[in-house]
């Protein structure tokens, strides 16, 4: 399958009906791995880099998950095509930066990635809508199991699955997930969270991971710790605080709803107007414009039809996704028109928000993660 | 107080680190903190001197620098990255990484996900192990027939390992 018919569709994780949707963008876990006897890819040599890749890519397309896979060298990537993989999460900036000795392999419904040659030989993700994340850990876990029968990987008896990073030896997971809290930043809470869930060894971080912005009210919540602590309490443990989180978020919405109505109503509105008026708006500005229209269909402001809309403008937004649309490279300006335009198009048939009665928040499904 | 470094000269200068909370001292005498550029506190790492970078006897004796014998990686190397050369940097280098590690994560064993190939090994191993007493058992016991029978068992599961 080769890149434009990955980008035709959204992948399933951008659909939105997972639990707890409406504040949990997405579930995430990765595993690195690494091959014994080979040179982490950062050390190893170019022909070295090549020879790993022979060895692990032909195994990695023989996965029973990958049978309609998409599978690319890098170097055969546009910078295009490796930026819209970045802004869908389905490659990290520091593989999209890769050449020559390094391919990625994923899913058609893009909920399973699988990065050959980044830091590690093997950085592996699975990703799905909502709060999931043990059943995206035992998803991603029956993958590497299959993968451990045919590739002999660096394991030590105390130390674990060794990465070239020490931060990740141990389990070499990462877990994290996605999750939009516009009402603890519009009341001012929203440090204070950060700084508990930090407090405990979990790191909050903005829309791409380590060292980016938090726009548009979207935050990154994810393990530190891989050594000394097993797989299922470390996604269990950030479960049970991704709920909490959750909690202080509802809480917050209410809150606004009962006591800060006219700054709620104001920040909707103003969303509405600028989205459906105006004719330049940078990503940045898009972003946290549409985290208070999404907030206004969560909160029923507009109808609960209207979510999917908002849910694909963040994603059609970003620069990538608009330069793909277009035969020539677009400038900043360029973009910002061409995207004030789509936004505007696709909220034409958006009801003015519904300011007059407020009304309770509509109840997320009830449903806890999947055990 | 003797010189942290050198051990012989009498220390002059003191330092006090705090990293992550913990507290760090080292003493030094007047010739080590120079040259060891302690005369430019904020350019000092105690880390890195307790770390290893400054393994102390390394420098006075111009020895060579640690490399990892596998793939050439060096200390210098992970200084500058902060990655590791291979796997075998973790052994190479675990006397430095150790603190690293304890320091980074909840303890220093890794108590998750083993894979499975590695199970098989220490499972073989444990009942190798097993197999062993048993067999020095039965000699002691001079039952030779139950000895035989073990010895048997302890030759098929070694076929087996190095299948």
């Amino acid at each position: 399958m080769k890149i434009p018919e990955i980008l035709s569709n959204a992948g399933e994780w951008a659909g939105g009906e997972g639990p707890y949707h409406q504040i949990v963008i997405s579930s995430r876990v990765r595993l690195a791995r690494n091959l014994k006897n080979h040179s982490f890819p950062g050390w190893a040599k170019k022909a070295e880099r090549l020879q790993i890749l022979d060895e692990i890519k032909p195994v990695v397309e023989d996965l029973p998950e990958m049978g309609d896979a998409f599978s690319e060298y890098l170097q055969d990537l546009s910078a295009l095509e490796k930026q819209v993989l970045v802004e869908r999460h389905l490659i990290s900036r520091e593989h999209a930066a890769k050449g020559a000795g390094s391919a990625v392999v994923m899913n058609r419904k893009q909920t399973l990635s699988i990065m050959i040659n980044e830091e590690d030989h093997l950085r592996m993700q699975a990703l799905r809508c909502g709060l999931q994340l043990k059943s995206t850990f035992k998803m991603l876990d029956k993958v590497d199991s299959a993968l451990d029968g045919k590739l002999d990987f660096a394991f030590h008896p105390s130390l674990g699955y060794l990465t070239a990073c020490p931060t990740n030896v141990g389990t070499g997971m990462r877990a994290s997930a996605m999750v939009h809290l516009p009402a603890l930043v519009l009341s001012e809470q929203i440090n204070q969270v950060i700084q508990a869930v930090n407090k405990i060894g979990l790191a909050v971080r903005g829309l791409h991971g380590e060292g980016t912005e938090a726009m548009g009210n979207l935050f990154q919540v994810s393990n530190q710790i891989t050594l000394g602590e097993k797989e299922e309490e470390i996604v269990g443990r950030l479960n049970k605080v991704i709920e909490q989180v959750i909690e202080h978020e509802q809480n917050a919405r209410q809150m606004l709803l009962q006591k800060k109505l006219s700054t709620l109503r104001d920040q909707i509105g103003r969303g509405y107007g600028i989205l459906t008026h105006g004719y330049s708006i940078t990503s940045k500005e898009a972003l946290n414009l549409l985290s208070f229209m999404k907030l206004g269909v969560d909160l029923s402001f507009f109808p609960e039809a209207c979510g999917a809309a908002v849910d694909e403008l963040f994603i059609e937004t970003q620069p990538a996704h608009l330069q793909k649309g277009s035969q020539q490279k677009l400038a900043a300006e360029e973009r910002d028109s061409l995207r004030a335009g789509i936004i505007r198009d696709k909220l034409k048939s958006f009801p003015k928000p519904d300011i007059t009665t407020p009304k309770p928040e509509r109840n997320g499904p009830k449903e806890r993660d999947d055990e | 107080m003797v010189c942290d470094v050198c051990k012989t000269n009498q220390s002059t200068v003191f330092l006090t680190q705090i990293v992550d909370g913990k507290m760090q001292k080292v003493n030094l005498c007047e010739s080590c903190s120079k040259e060891k550029g302690v005369t430019d506190p904020t350019g000092f790492a105690l880390a890195d001197l307790l770390l290893g970078l400054g393994k102390n006897q390394d420098i006075e004796k111009g020895g060579p620098i640690q490399k990892c014998p596998v793939c050439g990686f060096s200390q210098a190397d992970f200084k500058k990255t902060g990655r590791l050369g291979c796997a075998h940097c973790y052994e190479i280098f675990s006397d430095n990484l150790a603190s690293l590690l304890k320091a980074m994560h909840k303890g220093t064993d890794h108590i998750g996900k083993v894979p499975a190939r590695v199970l098989r090994t220490l499972e073989a191993d444990a009942k190798m192990k097993d197999l062993e007493r048993s067999l020095e058992k039965a000699v002691r016991a001079e039952d030779y027939e139950s000895a035989a029978e073990i010895r048997d068992q302890i030759k098929q599961l070694e076929t087996r390992i190095q299948s």
